[in-house]
């Protein structure tokens, strides 16, 4: 018989039990195991991916705080500052969508109140496979109706996300969840553990079997077995959660603690290592002291909980009679379940017995990092020699646009952004579908604050290292298109499993194209989370899918901008190129059945320049609408803002000399928007353009109610606005009803 | 005019009302605790929305037990404005102050969007600072909206002109299209018999200044100040 190994079960390897071992110069027992495993585990110590993570520009004027805290924090001026982070709950949602989806919501929202931040937007980032199929129906239904029903109890807006349908996430659905928090820059708490004996509070829920491993199970491949690890996925309370947060903030508002912690992914472990960690200290818990909502729980699954809505605090000398009033006004239940020491030691005790005692760096930063093999996939080879002249030019263009906006992917989410209440606390000035971006208003100020998400997994896919320019030049395009300057960056990063060279030289790809972009557009990134092992059963990877959270600020926010068409007679024109890239386009994929093609050229130092104009333009008022190019190209980016507008548009195109013409109407090039203008104001953007080096094109007239489009003189495109509202208005309705 | 946002735990369009009455109306307003078990000083009472006690066992149906509501109830017996919006109508309900229950939405999905109304009434101290049969535009943001009663409610409401906004369409038509949770005879907001009680599903707090899509919300606001005013007068 050969020997049990237990760490394998828990996800350590053995190589990293040997490292525990040399480390504890004994065997550990199997709480103390259980802690390494958890701490060790992708999720919490990014032993995969810390090498790539180092590549993020962190540093600007604004950032207050940079990756390593529960959320990054950004200074928009007068005082005040952003704090936001996006996180992933993708293996949970697989297994059991509702919960996993809430519970995601639940914890990235005490990232953001742990900091002292009230909470003020939720957005998301979701990818499934394709609507045909009742599972996926399902998992959309399931994950939807969790985001919804926990941001809603919260009371805190849910004002902005991107869905996408593929195969690629067939099985392994992705759910991001991003929130921003306002707060007063010098209440930013920060989690620092107090002086030896303070205190440390345990707040919030009972602790019980719920999400016992979750870490674990988060950093592995989903398999048949998974399934089973339901019990491995929390539940949620939002109510349990307002009374927290209320409580919380009103502690912090009275300046009553001097450290917080949440208690996310690998529970207490983790909470009380990091707030030890960062404080330099040691500390010494007795789990008898845990309040608990089932009988007869080890220490092992008390430590290892993932039960949701709890928080660790380290109350300021003298403050534990209000804080514990304040806790009883909100009617939560709080106690003492241990105090810091200095022998920099985890000391967890059952009563007088010590059960488990490990060096707190050596949970926290003595976990292997693995610098993994990279390799240049064949497919990728493939796609940039693919010859897209063997792609027909013919078409039908008017079927075309229609099939365009009936793609799930392009069509309105007006059917998912409906469940979620996205105008709670009176600050939602851009709603969801109008704009590039949301707007939420700062009472009290004249400022504003916008907010996106992005992803094109398939241009990652092809090309991640143009991909991941993609994403961050598309977040800061779609703020701009908003009105908004860009301030800095939060990501997910989800990709398959590291162990495979083809998905390392992915991340590692993305993960330059995003740091590279990020410095040219001068967009640091504050805070993040990685998502490993997204593979599906037969080991397939996801499309490597580095989701950009962003946010920037609008100084005057009735200056904000919205995508739809305003008043007929307006002027409609292109700021950028005008350019036939078919590369990686929905186009491609919908109407000829390939996804593959060289990327079209991207360059971070043109999205700068666009964006400068687009700002400058807007500071003069000179723009009525603004909307980006993307999925669909410059056709479907017309529609949009036609239906928007509920007016039609005029366009005329005329090629270059070798342009394709299905490129020019559908192809994705980025770094290009439509703009609409009064004509007396033509003169005063193409001269800005001009300055700004930025190509301009007038392209048409707001008028009527039909789009049609006309290039080189042949009218290709003439549609309804009724029809085509109608069509991309109800695409995702009538598959999920 | 002195207003009172009650506060149960779990409420959150608490913050939201208290906004608009001190922000946009200009006028006194402060927080009551759901723990108060006295109501002093104040003129008229707002219930907000939101998930009180978590929406746990039915929406409302534990707020109703809250040590304020029996004051809350005497308020309005002695004749002072109260109105509930969302789940402070849905605890009004539950409280008995208002006839009828709800439903879950016909969708059985949460639905937040910007809905039409019809005001059926002019004759109270809510509306009476719309034409009737206006055509006002509010958001609605629930998953338990769908209002019920039982037919000879239903027909006293009716009669006694208690029936304060229904759903429409931008015509005004109370078409079946345009009633977004299944309520019975489109119902969106209804009064007690003596008037002084509105109970409503849309939200006034959120359409209340015009950066944020729409200002017909602050009128029912302004209406309760200036039914107040002409009461002293």
């Amino acid at each position: 018989m050969t020997p049990r190994k237990p760490w394998r079960e828990m996800g350590l390897t053995d190589s990293e039990y040997d490292m525990v071992l040399k480390i504890m110069g004994r065997e550990p027992n199997r709480v103390e195991l259980g802690l390494f495993a958890v701490m060790w585990s992708e999720h919490c110590g990014y032993k995969n991916s810390r090498p790539l993570l180092k590549l993020f520009p962190t540093d600007g004027p604004r950032v207050i705080e940079g990756p390593g805290e529960n959320a990054g924090v950004v200074d928009i001026g007068d005082g005040q500052a952003l704090v936001f982070k996006i996180e992933s709950h993708n293996h949970p949602s697989a297994i059991e969508p509702y919960q996993g989806a809430a519970t995601g919501v639940g914890g990235i929202v005490r990232d953001i109140f742990t900091m002292g931040a009230r909470p003020i937007a939720l957005l998301n980032s979701l990818r499934f496979g394709t609507l045909d199929n009742e599972r996926n129906r399902y998992l959309v239904r399931g994950v939807v109706a969790g985001i919804g029903d926990y941001g809603n109890c919260l009371g805190i807006p849910t004002v902005a996300g991107e869905v996408y349908f593929h195969p690629s996430y067939e099985g392994n659905p992705l759910v991001n969840a991003m929130c921003v928090g306002l707060v007063n820059t010098a209440e930013v708490i920060r989690a620092i553990a107090g002086e030896v004996g303070k205190p440390l509070l345990l707040v919030g829920a009972k602790t019980g079997r719920d999400g016992i491993h979750g870490a674990t199970f988060a950093s592995e491949e989903l398999s048949a077995e998974s399934e089973s690890r339901r019990p491995a996925v929390q539940v949620g309370d939002p109510f349990m959660e307002k009374l927290l947060m209320e409580a919380c903030l009103e502690l912090i508002n009275e300046d009553l603690v001097a450290g917080m912690q949440d208690l996310g992914a690998a529970g207490l472990t983790s909470s009380v290592a990091e707030t030890a960690s960062k404080g330099g200290c040691g500390v010494v818990i007795d789990v008898e002291k845990v309040l608990r909502r089932e009988e007869g729980m080890t220490p092992y699954e008390v430590m290892l909980s993932e039960s949701q809505e709890r928080m660790l605090i380290i109350p300021r000398e003298g403050a534990a009679d209000r804080i514990q009033e304040i806790f009883d006004k909100w009617g939560l239940d709080a106690s003492i379940i241990g105090h810091i020491t200095d022998n920099g030691m985890f000391t967890i005790q059952e009563g007088d017995q010590i059960v488990g005692e490990v060096l707190v760096k050596a949970l926290t930063d003595m976990c292997p990092v693995y610098h993994r093999e990279s390799r240049v996939p064949d497919y990728y080879t493939r796609a940039r020699l693919f010859d897209l002249e063997s792609i027909p030019h013919e078409l039908d263009y008017n079927n075309t646009l229609c099939d365009l906006l009936n793609v799930p992917s392009i069509a309105s989410k007006k059917w998912i952004y409906q469940q979620y209440d996205h105008q709670i606390m009176t600050n939602t000035v851009v709603v969801p579908g109008n704009g590039d971006a949301a707007v939420l208003r700062i009472k009290g100020t004249n400022k504003g604050v916008a907010v996106t998400v992005d992803c094109n997994s398939r241009i990652c896919y092809l090309d991640p290292y143009k991909g991941g320019m993609w994403a961050v030049c598309e977040g800061a395009r779609n703020l701009a298109c908003s009105g908004a300057r860009p301030l800095a960056i939060t990501n997910c990063l989800n990709f398959g499993s590291p162990e495979k060279p083809d998905v390392y030289w992915q991340m590692d790809q993305a993960v330059r194209g995003m740091a590279e972009a990020a410095r040219v557009l001068q967009t640091p990134v504050v805070s993040g989370n990685v998502s490993l092992y997204n593979e599906t059963r037969g080991g397939k990877a996801i499309y490597p899918t580095p989701v950009v959270g962003m946010a920037g600020l609008l100084t005057d926010v009735s200056k904000r901008l919205e995508m739809a068409f305003q008043d007929p007679g307006d002027y409609i024109l292109l700021l950028g190129e005008v350019r036939d890239d078919i590369g990686g386009s929905e186009y491609l994929c919908l109407a000829h059945g390939v996804e593959s093609g060289a990327v079209p050229d991207i360059d971070p130092a043109d999205e700068a320049k666009l964006i400068e104009l687009i700002l400058s333009l807007n500071e003069k008022g000179l723009l009525k609408s603004c909307h980006d190019i993307s999925e669909g190209g410059l056709a479907v980016c017309l529609a949009e803002s036609a239906i928007k507008g509920n007016i039609g548009a005029e366009v005329k195109l005329a090629l270059e000399p070798g342009q394709r013409c299905d490129g020019v109407v559908f192809g994705e090039a980025p770094s290009r928007v439509v703009v609409s203008a009064s004509p007396q104001d033509l003169d005063g953007i193409s001269a800005k353009g001009k300055e700004l080096n930025v190509p301009v094109t007038v392209i048409g007239k707001v008028v009527g109610q039909y789009l049609e489009m006309a290039v080189d003189d042949q009218v290709i495109i003439r549609q309804e606005i009724g029809k085509l509202a109608s069509i991309w208005g109800r695409a995702i309705e009538c598959q999920m009803d | 005019m002195r207003f009172g946002v009650v506060v149960f735990p779990g409420s959150n369009c608490d913050a939201d009302c208290y906004y608009v009455i001190d922000q946009v109306l200009k006028a006194a307003v402060e927080f009551i605790w759901h723990k108060e078990t006295e109501i002093k000083g104040f003129d008229g009472l707002i219930l907000p929305g939101g998930f009180s006690y978590g929406d746990y066992l039915r929406t409302g149906a534990i707020a109703r037990f809250s040590p304020i509501m029996q004051s809350v109830s005497d308020f309005a017996d002695r004749g002072g404005l109260v109105i509930g919006i969302c789940n402070g109508f849905q605890i009004l309900l539950e409280a008995g102050l208002l006839p009828g229950a709800m439903l879950r939405n016909n969708s059985l999905r949460f639905s937040c969007l910007p809905v039409n109304l019809k005001v059926k009434t002019d004759q109270s101290a809510f509306t009476g600072g719309f034409e009737a049969d206006e055509v006002i535009a509010l958001p609605i943001a629930h998953g338990e909206g769908n209002y019920y009663c039982d037919d000879v409610t239903y027909q006293e409401l009716l009669d006694f002109d208690q029936i304060a906004f229904t759903y429409c369409n931008k015509d005004g038509l109370e078409t079946p299209g345009a009633n977004p949770n299944g309520s019975r005879g489109n119902v969106a907001g209804i009064l007690n018999r003596e008037r002084n009680v509105l109970g409503m599903m849309p939200h006034p707090e959120r359409f209340s200044e015009g950066i944020l899509g729409g200002e017909d919300g602050a009128r029912i606001f302004a209406s309760m100040l200036k039914s107040f005013k002409e009461g002293l007068g």
